[in-house]
């Protein structure tokens, strides 16, 4: 018997399969399909202090291996979060969850992190610091290390439970923001979120999203994700959640094997609703492939 | 809603690019005229959602129009081929509110899920009239079907090669109606939504993520709130739409 167990933040795992932000919901749609219980985690939707509607359509854009998307954080709200999407979601998940906090400046992120931290259920947070920051010049908040740093202690002092700082991939030096943060008291780092980049519609002479950008994600990252997690790995000592592009078990290994202690599944999830159960269902036999016994030994595996 | 491998059974043109499958399996999460299917094509991340045709016992007819290189590549597809297919997307037209002369409007790729609702209003003892809308006369199709339901069928080409010239709406005119469904380009349904007298359902189309409410990539405004097309949708009431 080979074991997927994994730990993040002090936090046992069956698996180290997480469904990543955006491309989950809260969970209850794919409830309808399988038994979301076999997750490792889950994190949910993209919860902002204030209910947003997003960017207008269309905002969704196919691509080589990949997608773009600007949804732009479409969400009711944390207090609509917290009374209505979380209570559906426990009724189907009974496994600590991670809270994907979004905000415009730091006091957004801390209200809602404040708002969630009373909700029993809530295991980790993820804070998504790819978001423009109003009050520093539009700016987002992971393109700077001072920011970056900065939204860290916020949130740090809000809450006891772990806090993960989710990194925008579209910098120059992923491991000085990952640095950044960890010495502002992050307990953890997940990345990649998605890559920014844009789609021409040829016959109308435009950018095919409403938005103009989006983010890129799917299979077509990858290599960018994976090459993010070893770099990182090596230059902080607290846990990663990798992600960019996972669409098999071999693929959670080989981000494992680059420095992750869990990872997250995103873009798979909308195309292949059963993305996730079947990783997991794979991941035994494929560790027995590449004579794995427990997952956790091969964390970090590439450095040595 | 479900996934699962299907049997491409038939293929066949039946318009000026536009092609009719028919799909063997498990079509038991299919309730009703108006949901659609999304399907995963070889070679492509995302899938492509179409409306439901028809639907009986373990068969399903899908017409698509090809449109780019996904729905080229389905037009290609052999008879006997396997399809990954979700099935039994969105909520569908409500036809329990039809009354007594139901009117269904349908604008090119907009024509098919009027099919399933034409045939089951029939089989309930209800007529209704049907507008059929397409460019030219090599694009009609399905206007038998239709005649074959006993529905009164009236078509409209742009360029007045086949039946009256112009518009849906040109068709409108004159014809006394209980209630109406439509599906079709947007413009089309504006034009619908400003002509119409009664109350209705207009089935509206946006580009997908997921096709099944995971992802927000669809959403809307209405006078109810935030719709997710894929999921709360496709089909809205005349009125909750804001245009
Ligand atoms: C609910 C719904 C029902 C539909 N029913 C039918 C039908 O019965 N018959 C039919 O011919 N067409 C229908 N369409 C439109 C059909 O989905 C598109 O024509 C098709 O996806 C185009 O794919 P492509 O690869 O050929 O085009 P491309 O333009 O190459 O596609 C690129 C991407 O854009 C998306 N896309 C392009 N056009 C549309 C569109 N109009 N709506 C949504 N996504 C689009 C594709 O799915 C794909 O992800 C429906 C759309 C929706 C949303
Ligand atoms: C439609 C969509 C919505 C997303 N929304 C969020 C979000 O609300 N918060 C967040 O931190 N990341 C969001 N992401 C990013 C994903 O969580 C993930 O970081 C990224 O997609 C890379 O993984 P993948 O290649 O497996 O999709 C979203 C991605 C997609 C495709
Ligand atoms: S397409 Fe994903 S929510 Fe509608």
């Amino acid at each position: 018997m080979v074991s997927t167990k994994t730990t993040l933040c002090g936090i046992t795992l069956d698996n180290p399969v997480i469904p990543a932000s955006g491309t989950y919901g809260f969970g209850y749609e794919f409830a309808e399909l399988y038994d979301i219980n076999i997750l490792g985690s889950l994190s949910f939707k993209g919860t902002t202090l204030n209910p947003r509607f997003g960017n207008p359509t269309p905002r969704i854009a196919e691509t080589a291996c990949g997608m773009l998307n600007a949804v732009g954080l479409q969400n009711p709200g944390v207090d609509k979060v917290i009374s209505h999407e979380l209570p559906k979601l426990f009724e189907v998940f009974k496994k600590p969850v991670m809270a994907n906090v979004s905000g415009f400046s730091i006091d957004e992120y801390t209200e809602t992190v404040r708002r969630l931290d009373t909700v029993e259920g809530i295991g980790w947070f993820e804070i998504n610091i790819s978001c423009p920051n109003v009050h520093g010049g539009g700016m987002s908040f992971g393109t700077d290390e001072k920011a970056a740093a900065e939204v860290t202690e916020a949130v740090r002092r809000v809450t006891k439970k772990p806090v993960i700082i989710k990194l925008s991939p579209n910098v120059t030096d992923i491991v000085k923001i990952a640095k950044a943060c960890e010495s502002a008291g992050a307990d953890g780092i997940s990345l990649i979120n998605t890559l920014l980049g844009m789609k021409i519609d040829i016959r109308r002479r435009a950018p095919l999203l409403a938005n103009k950008t989006g983010g890129l994600s799917g299979p077509a990252t990858k290599p960018v994700a994976v090459r993010m997690v070893y770099q990182v790995y090596e230059g902080v000592k607290i846990p990663i959640v990798g992600m960019g592009g996972i669409e098999s078990a071999e693929d959670v290994i080989e981000f494992m094997m680059a420095g992750a202690s869990a990872v997250e599944v995103g873009a798979s999830n909308l195309v292949n609703p059963y993305a996730c159960r079947d990783i997991i269902n794979d991941l035994p036999k494929v560790m027995e492939k590449y004579g794995i016994t427990k997952l956790e030994d091969i964390i970090g595996a590439a450095h040595r | 809603m479900k996934t699962g491998i299907y049997t491409l059974i038939q293929n066949k043109k039946i318009a000026e690019n536009t092609y009719e499958w028919v799909l063997m399996g498990d079509m038991s999460s299919i309730s009703r005229p108006g949901q659609f299917v999304n399907i995963k094509i070889d070679g492509f991340y995302l899938r492509r959602p179409i409306s439901v045709c028809d639907c009986r016992a373990d068969r399903l007819t899908l017409i698509f129009k090809v449109v780019g290189d996904g729905t080229g590549k389905m037009s290609r597809m052999k008879e006997g081929e396997t399809v990954d297919v979700m099935t039994g997307l969105g909520n569908g037209y409500d036809l329990s509110v039809a009354g007594e002369k139901p009117l269904l409007i349908g604008g090119g790729a907009g024509v098919p899920p009027m099919y399933m609702a034409a045939r089951l209003l029939s089989e309930k003892g209800i007529k209704p009239t049907v507008i059929l809308g397409f460019g030219n006369e090599s694009e009609v199709f399905y206007k038998e079907e239709f005649e074959k339901l006993g529905c009164d069928v009236k078509v409209t080409t742009v360029d007045g090669s086949c039946g009256i010239k112009g518009f849906v709406t040109n068709a409108m005119d004159g014809i006394e109606y209980s209630y109406f469904y439509t599906c079709g380009p947007e413009p089309m349904l504006k034009a619908v939504y400003d002509k119409s007298t009664t109350e209705g359902q207009f089935s509206f189309e946006e580009r997908m993520g997921c096709g099944f409410g995971a992802c927000m990539g669809c959403s809307c405004k209405t006078k109810y709130g935030y719709k997710r097309i894929c999921r709360d949708g496709p089909v809205l009431l005349k009125e909750e739409i804001i245009w």
